[in-house]
């Protein structure tokens, strides 16, 4: 909760930097404040508050504690990424406010107890992104991705509306543990039917956002098409909150009714895994790649909504996969960043990169490796861990198909570390990357390697 | 039943105006007449919740339509924003031209 309090706090300030002239310190700051919101939100931990604030709006358990402490870590790195993105931006304050917004969005989302804080919760995490993913004025890409974000965005939401409307027409509530009671209360059958059709409209609407197939269209567009930073925080910091929305909601408010919604999420976990990984394959450009490399580690996160009863080994796979594949997106998006300056965002572009800048193109192989899932980096136990709980359900088809379309991953990754390795660089001079830039990488890169050699330390979090 | 009409009229009602909207968000080239549609969508849900709430006799439904109403403007706004940014570019706001990227 006082992680929440803290950013939202922080968002206002910034604002405020503006016009009490204080934009020099501004940056700073923000760091500051993040990191001192990560800490408020780790010593919550050992005494969560035990009333629910608001009216039973928000709850932060340990669960919602955990995905915020991922989150509130991943936007810590990631604005250390972004600097320069900000120094060189004449709108500097606007961007740091807009992203300071989306994350409060992003951690009401892991809170959330009932569904008004679940709608704006959304909402405050996506209309700023909206404008984010359409910063670059003059751009008419990055206008094209904020625009299609915007209405597959807002689409998504009417369908989650009517899911919202159709439910609280059956149960008379908008509060999550009364929908919970109210499907307890009554037997299969005796709900009527618009209740069904509003728990598979939710689901369909949180598909969009987590951009599973086939509700991805959207997402390598909007990937391409904004700036790499934005890019980065949307597949972070946005994956990770929708996740951890999408758990709560459908193992604590629809649990009772996984008859209704697991066909559905078979075949599209199905789906996203071959598609994504086929489409990835036949890219050329590097940041359309990662979008789609996103759409299958989507997949692998629906997957433990999947396996989830309610057991706390599955809740710290969830965990787990999305801070490591958090943290290995930011190494990868920080060199991304860099190699991609001038424009060409082709494979091309990390040609002989090895031979240019040793230490970012090692850095970048190892995110590539967790990203694809070989062994000693977070990638692989992550996965390991969500096929692990895979086990005990009756599709244990999906762990061969997730095992078959990965190695199609490895093939796709492999790309951007040949190129770096065995391709003739097409110039000879370093790619510059600030000091700070270069930091964040190779902290990153060392947290994905430490990761991966003690996976059981983040994976137990919730073995109490 | 809500002033002798059943509660599936209206849900029926909202039913077709959603999909109304749903499919003009599909159909139509014009970015306005899109923002539009959404709108329709955003409404249908509005007037569905109206009226389970007068059902239910519980206020939070109709408080939910204010939350709707508020975010609907804030999207409407970031759209036309983008949209106004759109035309300074190619001085043309049918989706056809916003084909730039692709596989």
């Amino acid at each position: 909760m006082k992680g929440l309090l803290i950013i939202s706090g922080l968002g206002i300030l910034a604002m405020l930097a503006e016009i009490f002239k204080f934009k020099k310190i501004i940056f700073p700051l923000v760091l500051l404040g993040v990191l001192g919101a990560y800490v408020a939100n780790f010593m919550e931990w050992n005494t969560p508050l035990s009333i629910s604030s608001f009216d039973n709006m928000i709850a932060f358990d340990k669960v919602a504690l955990a995905f915020s402490g991922v989150i509130l870590a991943t936007i810590f790195f990631w604005f250390i990424m972004a600097n320069d993105y900000f120094e060189n931006n004449s709108n500097m304050i606007d961007h740091i406010t807009l992203v300071l917004f989306a994350v409060v969005g992003a951690l009401m989302l892991t809170a959330f107890k009932n569904m008004t804080t679940l709608f704006l919760g959304i909402e405050i995490m996506s209309i700023p992104l909206y404008v984010l993913a359409a910063s670059k004025k003059k751009d008419i890409n990055s206008n094209e991705a904020g625009f299609k974000y915007l209405i597959m965005g807002s689409f998504a939401s009417a369908f989650l509306l009517f899911g919202i409307a159709l439910i609280y027409g059956a149960t008379g509530s908008f509060d999550l543990m009364q929908i919970r009671a109210f499907i307890s209360a009554h037997s299969a059958g005796t709900m009527p039917l618009f209740f069904y059709a509003g728990v598979v409209m939710l689901l369909i609407a949180m598909l969009f956002k987590v951009s599973a197939a086939p509700f991805h269209f959207w997402a390598p567009d909007v990937y391409q098409g904004s700036p790499t930073v934005i890019t980065a925080l949307m597949s972070t910091v946005v994956k990770t909150a929708a996740f951890a929305a999408i758990l709560r909601l459908f193992l604590v408010g629809f649990g009772g009714v996984t008859e209704v919604w697991t066909m559905i999420l078979v075949s599209v976990i199905a789906l996203s895994l071959v598609i994504a990984n086929f489409s990835a394959a036949a890219q050329s450009n590097v940041k359309r790649m990662l979008a789609y490399s996103s759409i299958s580690h989507a997949a692998f996160m629906l997957m433990v909504v999947l396996a989830n009863l309610r057991s706390n080994a599955t809740l710290g796979a969830l965990l787990y996969y999305s801070l490591a594949y958090s943290i290995g997106s930011i190494a990868a998006f920080g060199v991304l960043y860099n190699v991609t300056k001038k424009g060409d965002e082709s494979f091309e572009a990390f040609n002989g990169l090895a031979k240019r800048n040793p230490l970012i193109a090692a850095c970048m192989t190892v995110a590539m490796l967790s990203l694809a899932g070989i062994p000693i980096t977070a990638g692989f136990f992550a996965k390991y861990f969500v096929l692990i709980t895979m086990i005990g359900t009756a599709y244990k088809w999906l762990i061969i198909l997730a095992i078959l379309t990965s190695a199609i991953g490895v093939y796709y990754y492999f790309k951007v570390i040949i190129a770096m390795y065995f391709k003739p660089p097409v110039e000879t001079e370093e790619v510059p990357v600030e000091l700070s830039q270069k930091m964040v990488i190779i902290l990153t890169t060392i947290i994905t390697l430490a990761l991966g050699v003690v996976p059981g330390f983040v994976a137990e979090m919730f073995s109490f | 039943m809500l002033n002798g009409i059943s509660i599936n009229y209206y849900l029926l009602l909202s039913a077709v105006l959603f999909i109304i909207g749903a499919v003009g968000v599909m159909a139509r080239r014009n970015s306005i007449i899109i923002f539009m549609c959404i709108e329709l969508m955003l409404n249908a849900v509005n007037l569905l919740l109206v009226a389970f709430s007068t059902l239910h006799n519980d206020a939070a439904g109709q408080v939910f339509v204010f939350f709707i109403m508020a975010v609907a403007a804030a999207e409407v706004a970031v759209g036309l924003a983008i949209l106004s940014m759109i035309y300074r570019n190619v001085k043309n706001i049918d989706t056809d031209v916003l084909t730039n990227l692709k596989n």
